[in-house]
């Protein structure tokens, strides 16, 4: 059991979480024909307590459930592995990404999100402002404007050959090469890094 | 009646609300999905910051080879459940909404990708932050909901 314990808490190789990730779709289509998406469960949560009488929010949420139901689970499961088989050494990146974040003030690889950024000490602060409410307002916003995000639309979308789809997960990858490479330096500089 | 036929029409993308046809019985299955699936999240780190760096800088294959093996997986079985026409566990035939094309593939995904980097996350490892005991990410959370009231709000106004 403790070996057992021991192995459960490495960090899983990509060939084992992707494979299983993918599962995912066939389980989700079997098990009640539901395709695969997350970023749906934003809508249904603003259909179930904000509709403000807006048409894109006046459909029968209930019927949605399970999706609201599946990332409460996703929540949780982030707590079981968490509580019970974390892993307890620091993370490992690539070694030319850990000489980029230094430059950008990031050195903490204790957890799996950088404590200099990701603390509740931010919130009021222009970090806060930045990774948790224009970082956050983004992800809803866009997503929903696509239509999808990377389980809908790079997973399920192009796992059932949609070329939309695959149209969609190009534009997150320029979204993100784009932050990462060109306004992320001048806006961490921004607010304080 | 007449809102209804109203929300169809506004509607721009079917797979936004795939399943109005089933019924929301046995959600606990859902659950225990989900919980599998978020722990897979956290055990291959996927929800980390840093991963998400080091995918946008393309130092290291790991997030290509998680999502690239996942499409595989999910392709493959898509395609046995079509050519052996295997029924979901009620005997209905498996349906997967059609996505049709519009600009908000463009120009959301876009914006996507511009909060991904920034956030680290995508909607399903935010739950999975929060649930890994970052309780800061609900304020993210929060956020990507308001995100998504408002497109909600002005869907008909933005170009489409």
């Amino acid at each position: 059991m403790e070996q057992f314990i021991e192995w459960i808490s490495q960090p899983w190789p990509w060939y084992v979480a992707g494979p299983l990730i993918g599962l995912t779709v066939p389980i989700l289509l079997l098990v009640g024909n539901k395709s695969f998406g997350i970023s749906s469960s934003l809508r249904h949560v603003c259909a179930m307590c904000v509709p403000a009488n807006i048409p894109f929010f006046k459909y029968d949420w209930k019927k949605e459930m399970w999706n609201i139901v599946f990332v409460v689970g996703v929540l949780l499961g982030g707590f079981v592995a968490t509580t019970f088989f974390s892993n307890p050494d620091i993370i490992v990146v690539a070694e030319s990404t850990q000489r980029d974040l230094a430059a950008l003030g990031i050195t903490d690889y204790s957890k799996l999100l950088p404590v200099e950024i990701f603390s509740w000490e931010n919130l009021l602060t222009g970090k806060g402002l930045l990774f948790f409410v224009i970082g956050g307002f983004l992800v809803g916003f866009g997503t929903r404007y696509a239509g999808g995000c990377t389980s809908g639309h790079a997973i399920m979308g192009i796992s059932s050959l949609q070329w939309p789809s695959l149209v969609a997960t190009i534009f997150f990858m320029i979204g993100g090469f784009l932050m990462t490479h060109v306004l992320l330096e001048p806006l961490m500089k921004m607010v304080g890094f | 009646m007449k809102v209804e036929e109203k929300v169809k029409n506004i509607d721009p993308v079917e797979c936004e609300a795939p399943n109005m046809q089933a019924n929301s019985d046995g959600l606990l299955k859902y659950l225990i999905i989900g919980i599998l699936f978020g722990a897979v999240f956290v055990k291959a780190e996927i929800i980390s910051w840093f991963r998400i760096q080091e995918m946008f800088r393309l130092q290291s294959f790991f997030m290509y080879g998680v999502i690239g093996s996942a499409i595989v997986v999910g392709l493959v079985s898509i395609q046995l459940i079509k050519k052996f026409n295997i029924k979901t566990m009620k005997g209905e035939t498996v349906n997967i909404p059609k996505k049709e094309f519009r600009k908000g593939q463009i120009i959301g995904g876009f914006i996507f990708g511009l909060g991904w980097a920034l956030t680290g996350a995508c909607p399903g490892p935010l739950f999975a932050q929060i649930g890994s005991g970052f309780s800061v990410i609900l304020v993210t959370l929060l956020s990507a909901i308001a995100g998504t009231w408002v497109y909600g709000r002005f869907s008909d106004k933005l170009p489409n």
